[in-house]
């Protein structure tokens, strides 16, 4: 979003001004309160501050030409978008050597395969409620769980078919959920917007936005409490950034040291609601040093850079230095759920997004670094697409629950 | 008249509000420029500006607390939740701030805002996103609460809401929304707290409210059939309660059923009941009955949520129950 920097009354008689200086050029970054210019008033030099923070996109107002109230002087870029990701450093190409590379790409084209599988079921009809989907955000999800290990845990969101995954929930027990069978993670119970298997480290996806952040804290407070060197990863999107619920529960970890990494996978919308309307700050990793604890902004289409920054993040959870704030940054491709067509995204955005997609990045690094050939990436493809079949398959005559089941799990004893 | 859906019904009436005051204003997530999640506020940033419909970052607390500060210096505030499962996140401002403030001001202050949005099971949605609130908020002091079921009567009321000097909780269901019906144009305005005899009978009183009416009504039509007059109410406004249009009816009737979409225990049926039985309690021919969701999370499973909700075949058990048939 372009913001008009308007030249505010800065208390003169006479309304016209003269642009003395500038102090940053267009293409800079600048801070929200940061000097911009200084103007002479029929009184004296003044320093105009930046109202918002950003990119300094144009100047409209040279040096030495007059200027009047209320004009426009300037426009910041306010943004989190691929425009700026050139100041942003991405961390690719980590270590290759010591990861399986492949087990990173097989994990994001299961996600990929069961979405799109997803979307068609849904389309014809096989599919109830709504689903709320994660093509193009793979790597973010494959990149943090790869830094995990089996006592860690995650939490997600109503987003979480991809977080599931990667952390290593099957294709049959979400699908089974997705079609409201016993079968399913959470027997037919829960659904799309809450997965989760603890046996393999998930909570249910929290459905409220914002709700699963106290939640990571407070698991987080009783590894501390028991001495465990496990950590919690937090998935949440852009969105939750403006919630109490992420405030509260970011603060409470920080001033308790509490081995949480907190995940904001910013997919730049939230629903139709784009980033930059949401706050002044132009990173959402800029948020972690008002809570004291670091924060930072990585590529989140490379799952080499996600993978890299994850473990940096999980190594300092573990040391006790948490918790720590990952801004993955990457893009929403599909509509906000299935219900939303998804206009308001400007094509410009969308080609430049689709022209970064995470499974192709890491494809290229395979085939370019000869670590695997495309005919092998192709097999890999193969087999997760009839895998998927056969579960689908499986899944249209799993046991539905019976109405009995109502009231089961409702309490520990029953009531 | 012109046939209108339950959305456009909503629409026209916070656009002539709008239009008439121009103190009332739209605020919440998406309300401006996506239209409304559910397309209830479609055009009105068109026509109004970004000034008088306001798009929030997703932050009920804040945005409901907004309001009410902005309600209690003179605005009038519409603020529209996404669903009202969400607005368990800003009820603290619903409660202490919008019903409180009159009160323990002494006085000082009106809170004249509407919260509203739409809320239910509407469909697999699950324990997080099918939430029915109404017994809640119809329980605090302080609080309007109104259910329409019809586009006409959420027109009308939505009307009055704005117009009200206090806080309403008005709750729209999302299956709701496609629904069509006549709605008079321009002044149309229905009373709050007043019920509605959507279908008059003899044998039994059924009251309901919102999108149990359909199902209230077709087991009405099914009794009918059976040489049963049912008489069925729509209360339009939880709170404060018609209690006098029941009553008259009751005393007819000498039955009644209650039926609602909100769980059974501490419910507003079980209120609505009490309310009755300690006014007419000599006029009932038998126990008053109620219909309510079942007594458990809402699941996610299509067949176990369609269980929970109160069915024309629940409906009608009931009624045979309370005529001793
Ligand atoms: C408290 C709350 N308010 C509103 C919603 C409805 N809602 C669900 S997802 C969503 C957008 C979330 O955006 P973001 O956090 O960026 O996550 P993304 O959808 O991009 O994954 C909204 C508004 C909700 N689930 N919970
Ligand atoms: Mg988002």
């Amino acid at each position: 979003m372009l913001h008009e920097i308007k030249l505010p009354d800065v208390g003169t008689v006479d309304p016209t001004v003269t642009v003395v200086r500038w102090l940053v050029q267009a293409g800079q970054a600048i801070e929200r309160g940061a000097p911009l210019l200084e103007v002479e008033t029929d009184k004296s030099i003044v320093t105009i501050e930046a109202t918002v923070g950003g990119i300094l996109e144009s100047i409209e107002a040279e040096e030495g030409a007059e200027a009047a109230t209320g004009q426009v002087v300037a426009r910041i870029k306010v943004a989190a978008d691929l425009g700026d990701t050139g100041t942003i450093e991405l961390r690719a190409g980590a270590r290759a050597e010591t990861i399986p590379l492949l087990d990173l790409y097989e994990r994001m084209v299961l996600i990929r395969e069961f979405e799109e599988g997803v979307k068609f079921l849904f389309l014809e009809g096989s599919m109830p409620g709504t689903i709320h989907q994660c093509q193009g955000q793979e790597a973010s999800a494959v990149g943090v769980c790869a830094a995990l290990g089996p006592d860690d845990v995650i939490t997600s969101t109503f987003r979480g078919h991809g977080h599931a995954l990667a952390r290593g929930l099957s294709i049959e027990e979400l699908l089974d959920e997705l079609f409201g069978a016993t079968t399913g993670c959470c027997r037919g119970k829960g659904g799309s917007m809450h997965v989760g298997d603890l046996d393999k480290g998930m909570l249910p996806g929290i459905a409220i936005v914002g709700g699963g952040i106290p939640l990571a804290a407070g698991m987080a407070l009783a590894i501390k409490l028991r001495k465990e060197r496990h950590v919690v990863a937090c998935f949440f999107g852009d969105g939750a950034v403006a919630e109490g619920a992420f405030h509260e529960g970011v603060n409470l970890a920080a001033i308790w040291d509490l081995p949480v990494v907190f995940v904001c996978e910013n997919n730049l919308y939230g629903a139709s609601t784009r980033v930059d309307m949401i706050m002044r700050v132009p990173r959402i990793s800029a948020r972690a040093a008002a809570y004291g604890i670091r924060g930072e902004t990585v590529d989140g289409n490379d799952v080499l850079a996600v993978l890299e920054a994850s473990n940096r993040a999980v190594a300092e959870c573990r040391q006790g230095r948490g918790p720590v704030l990952l801004e993955l940054l990457t893009y929403r491709r599909t509509g906000h759920s299935r219900r939303d067509a998804c206009h308001y995204q400007p094509e410009k955005e969308r080609a430049e997004w689709m022209a970064r997609d995470p499974i192709e990045i890491l494809a290229r690094t395979l085939i370019d670094s000869g670590a695997a050939a495309p005919e092998t990436l192709a097999v890999i493809k193969r087999r997760i697409q009839a895998q998927f079949q056969t579960a689908v398959e499986h899944a249209r005559s799993r046991p539905l629950p019976s109405l009995d089941e109502l009231a089961t799990d409702v309490y520990a004893q029953g009531e | 008249m012109a046939v209108l859906t339950f959305r456009e019904a909503l629409n026209q009436a916070m656009a002539e509000e709008m239009e008439r005051d121009k103190n009332v204003f739209l605020m919440g997530q998406e309300v401006a420029q996506y239209d409304g999640a559910y397309k209830v506020s479609q055009g009105l940033l068109k026509r109004f500006g970004p000034e008088r419909v306001v798009d929030t970052p997703i932050s009920e607390a804040g945005f409901a607390g907004i309001g009410v500060g902005a309600a209690m210096v003179g605005l009038r505030p519409i603020i529209e939740f996404m669903t009202f499962s969400f607005s368990l996140v800003a009820i603290d401002q619903i409660v202490n701030n919008a019903a409180n403030m009159r009160y323990m001001s002494g006085g000082q202050f009106a809170v004249p805002i509407v919260f509203r949005g739409s809320s239910g099971m509407a469909g697999c949605l699950a324990a997080t996103h099918s939430h029915r609130l109404e017994a809640w908020y119809s329980q605090i002091p302080g609080l309007t609460v109104v259910m329409p079921s019809t586009p006409s009567d959420a027109k009308g009321l939505l009307k009055s809401c704005i117009r009200t000097d206090d806080p309403v909780v008005f709750i729209e269901h999302e299956v709701l929304y496609h629904e069509r019906g006549e709605v008079p144009e321009g002044e149309h305005l229905v009373p709050i707290g007043k019920a509605d005899i959507k279908r008059p009978g003899n044998d039994v009183t059924l009251i309901t409210y919102s999108r149990s009416l359909k199902a209230t009504l077709a087991a009405a039509e099914a009794l009918a059939a059976d040489g049963i007059d049912a008489e069925v109410i729509d209360l339009r406004t939880i709170r404060p309660l018609d209690l006098d249009t029941l009553l008259e009816s009751v005393v007819k009737t000498h039955r009644a059923v209650i039926v609602e979409e909100d769980w059974p225990y501490c419910g507003l049926g079980a209120g609505i009941s009490d309310r009755i039985t300690q006014r007419v309690f000599d006029e009932l021919d038998a126990p008053i009955r109620r219909v309510a969701a079942k007594d458990a999370p809402i699941p996610y499973n299509k067949a176990l949520e369609a269980s929970m909700l109160p069915s024309a075949d629940r409906i009608i058990a009931a009624v045979r129950d309370v005529l001793y048939l």
